[in-house]
């Protein structure tokens, strides 16, 4: 049997107790992992300060070289891997096994980040707005106009409290060894694959060991995560993103509500945007918060979800190794019941309309998982509950509402593409605090351009901007 | 004697206590109103029938829901009517909390608790911390009546759980980690103080924080001159007592992790070592207590040895009668041993039924 242990800033502790994981659909345990104990972690926290110590030894445009070498190995190389080790066949394998994503969207995955890694020069120009990255490591710097400026790390690591069940998400955290920012990791339970192989693609490649920890656990270990790092990103439900709400050392992640808004001067274009649309909705499963739950428009409501729903709504669970497999499975027990439950009940509201009901049972139980095939729903006004709505499947509404009204219904979107040329409507939705990422024009929302930034800018939440001025006859710049 | 034999003579004298105490709370002289009323819905005749700790399961399950709400002189034994009477609380962060009367059981319980910790971690006449919380609570007496039995003077700190449950519930987890380090400035203040500290009774969680708070000040438990602590209120697991003698406590500190509740006395361990995997295994102290481990699906039904099952709770004090309470825990059903030659249980953790509910803060 597998063990991965919990890494100590790089050094492997078998803890007494273990949690198996195991393959949703035949039972099978893949590995045991050590369960970490809260007091442990936070007693680790005396070394947080030498993560940052050792990576900055290194300097910045050396670690970018590195965790480009880091992509290739954690999508090329046999790995370690707690007492054995993994080839990435095997990677896509088990992380299928345990997440439920079809095994073609796992290798996706792994290309995305891949691509995250060995474009990390690029990522980090960008969101630094063209710093000279020596300043991150110095702390301090003179601009090419002559202006002195000052970025203060606000946390020698980041602590990260990750899910299960969307591989998708771990490209937020791959800027941060680069920035030579330690990494203390809390996995999914049913997701340690990613952490433990991208850790030890970057250990591979040359980044210092003690620059990052990996913490597996029980929901103790993420509030001890939380509790001992100035600053943390977690990923969770809309009650997990509320509880956090205004916290200043943690962000968090939780549902997009990512929507696409036809304007009322292209919406009689419908049919021009559905593949966009449908992608949108359909892409990695509907499994990502940037994945569309909400087509609003002004008319053509119900043709446009009768055309989506013809186009997803027959696809059928497939085998997770079967290449055109579309959808993922729930993994955890009752899980897709749940909320097959919740959506049953807001289809019984007035104005709510199933439109892939024709297309047979939604909710599709197996031995040890359950499916639920994609679902489209045609709401005839914006005040339907169903319209608020986001599973972790493909789900979207399809919602009418007058366009005047739409930027005060919507609520929080983290994504949204906005199809309209008119410059009063682009301005106002440019205007919408409420929208995170905006698009203008059909761009479907799950495509993201990785040279901006996601729900914040991770540098600005890591580095303080703040006032310097120095005697040049003390300081050397 | 061999350890057979033990286990027969141990079994013989709890069947006799089953008699005594069965005898004394369904009496008429002697009884407890409770018992006495609920008698009379029994189908059988409890002075006649129950003759064993098996006769036991004639008894309904004990239902905890009996002990809220007043009147609560209705659980003191007719003997004891003229007795001053203390009552000893759980729960309570939100409605009426359960309600235990006690007259003499928790000084009785943990003086038979005393002999089981050794002299030279726990040394007698050395004073005591009280780590723990306070309020209507059971520890916070018998803690200090444990510390005084063994000669000493015992030092408490101000702690209310149930504010820690609310903040928990609240989401508040500054005010949780504010009002953790509220305590431990009190046992900080009280340990630098000049009092002689020996020993302590703290809580998992407590203790992880104070090490802490001890490591960041360059100091240690040992070096605060602590040598005997007494752990209990929540869940230990063997990874977290590990990993607390390893890094924090060091060799020369004992930890005696208990189990117990206000129904119950106090269940004892012996220290956890490496060669044993740091397995804690708990014995109750039988014949006022007995713990069983029973099949999820049937409580009539004890596991077999090393298997898992729930925790079965029987109380028989001449103060409190609690037939066959199902516990909130569960855990793996261990072996006699030659210092307790009866069942004990191991692993205890939160229930599976419930665990994912089970709040532990603070304290």
């Amino acid at each position: 049997m597998l063990h991965i242990p919990i890494s100590r800033w790089g050094e492997p502790y078998k803890s007494m107790e273990a949690d198996p994981v195991v393959h949703f659909a035949t039972g099978e345990t893949l590995a045991e992992v050590s369960r970490a104990n809260a007091a442990l972690v936070e007693r680790d926290m005396r070394h947080a300060w030498r993560a940052r110590a050792v990576l900055r030894e290194i300097p910045i445009r050396e670690l970018l070289q590195m965790v480009k070498k880091a992509g290739q190995l954690y999508t090329e190389a046999e790995l370690p891997l707690g007492d054995g080790s993994q080839t990435p066949e095997q990677f896509v394998r088990m992380q299928s096994a345990t997440t439920g994503l079809p095994e073609h969207m796992c290798r996706f995955n792994m290309t995305k980040n891949k691509f995250v890694l060995e474009n990390m020069d690029k990522i980090l120009d960008s969101l630094t707005r063209g710093l000279d990255l020596d300043f991150l490591t110095r702390g301090y710097g003179v601009e090419s106009r002559g202006v002195p400026v000052s970025y203060q790390a606000q946390s020698p690591v980041l602590g990260l409290v990750l899910p299960s069940n969307s591989p998708g998400v771990h490209t937020l955290w791959l800027p941060i060894i680069p920035m030579q920012i330690g990494l203390v990791l809390k996995p999914g339970p049913q997701e340690p694959w990613t952490p433990y192989r991208m850790a030890n693609a970057f250990i591979q490649a040359g980044v210092p060991r003690q620059a990052i920890a990996i913490y597996p656990g029980q929901g103790d270990i993420g509030a001890a995560v939380l509790n001992s790092c100035p600053k943390s990103l977690i990923f969770g439900g809309q009650a997990t993103v509320e509880q956090y709400k205004g916290n200043p050392r943690v962000q968090a992640h939780g549902p997009g509500f990512s929507k696409i808004i036809l304007g009322d001067d292209e919406v009689d274009n419908w049919e021009a945007y559905l593949d966009m649309m449908v992608d949108s909705i359909f892409v990695n499963s509907g499994r990502g918060c940037i994945n569309c739950s909400g087509i609003w428009v002004s008319r053509h409501g119900r043709k446009i979800a009768e055309a989506i729903a013809e186009r997803i709504g027959p696809v059928e669970p497939l085998p997770p190794d079967d290449p055109k497999s579309a959808l993922a499975a729930f993994t955890v027990a009752g899980q897709a019941e749940g909320v097959w439950a919740a959506i049953e009940t807001d289809l019984k509201e007035p104005g709510v309309h199933h439109c892939t009901e024709r297309f047979g049972p939604r909710l599709v139980k197996r031995e040890r998982c359950a499916y639920l095939r994609p679902v489209i729903v045609y709401c005839e006004g914006p005040d339907k509950a169903i319209a608020k709505k986001e599973y972790m499947f493909p789900f979207a509404t399809v919602v009418e509402c007058p366009q005047e009204q739409m930027l005060a219904k919507i609520g929080p979107t983290l994504v949204c593409s906005a199809v309209t040329r008119h410059p009063k409507f682009q301005r106002e939705l440019a205007d919408a605090t409420h929208i995170d990422r905006l698009n203008i024009g059909p761009i479907p929302t799950i495509q993201l351009n990785w040279l901006q930034p996601h729900e914040g800018n991770i540098v600005d939440f890591l580095f303080r901007a703040r006032a310097f001025q120095f005697d040049p006859k003390m300081v050397a710049i | 004697m061999s350890l057979e034999q033990r286990v027969r003579q141990a079994r013989e004298r709890l069947d006799a206590h089953v008699r005594e105490i069965v005898h004394w709370h369904f009496s008429p002289e002697t009884g407890t109103p409770f018992w006495l009323e609920k008698a009379k819905e029994l189908p059988f005749d409890p002075l006649k029938d129950i003759n064993s700790f098996d006769d036991l399961r004639k008894f309904p399950f004990f239902e905890d829901e009996w002990l809220r709400g007043g009147p609560v002189r209705r659980w003191v034994p007719k003997a004891y009517a003229q007795r001053p009477i203390y009552v000893f609380e759980t729960g309570g962060t939100t409605g009426i909390p359960k309600s235990r009367i006690v007259v003499d059981d928790f000084r009785i319980d943990y003086e038979q608790f005393s002999d089981t910790l050794p002299e030279k971690y726990f040394p007698k006449g050395s004073n005591w911390l009280m780590l723990g919380p306070s309020g209507p609570r059971r520890l916070r007496l018998a803690v200090e009546h444990l510390c005084q039995y063994r000669g000493g003077i015992c030092f408490c700190i101000d702690l209310d759980p149930r504010w820690v449950v609310k903040l928990i519930k609240k989401g508040w987890m500054e005010h949780l980690r504010a009002y953790q380090d509220h305590c431990i400035d009190q046992a900080m203040t009280i340990l630098s103080a000049g009092h002689e500290i020996r020993c302590m009774f703290t809580t998992p969680k407590l203790l992880d924080a104070l090490c802490k708070r001890l490591e960041s000040e360059n100091s240690s438990i040992e070096k605060a001159g602590i040598t005997g602590i007494f752990c209990g209120g929540t869940e230990m697991t063997s990874q977290w007592i590990r990993f607390m003698i390893e890094e924090y406590l060091g060799p020369n500190v004992y930890i005696a992790p208990t189990y117990g509740n206000t129904l119950m006395g106090l269940a004892a361990a012996e220290m956890p070592t490496a060669e044993q995997n740091y397995k804690i295994t708990y014995y109750a102290p039988e014949p006022r207590a007995v713990v069983q481990v029973v099949d999820f699906d049937d409580y009539d039904k004890v596991v077999p040895y090393g298997q898992t099952g729930r925790v079965l709770l029987t109380t028989l004090t001449r103060e409190f009668f609690v037939p066959r309470f199902a516990e909130r825990d569960e855990g793996e059903r261990e072996l006699p041993s030659e210092k307790y030659p009866w069942d004990g249980v191991s692993g205890v953790r939160p229930w599976r039924g419930i665990a994912a509910q089970t709040t532990v803060g603070v304290y």
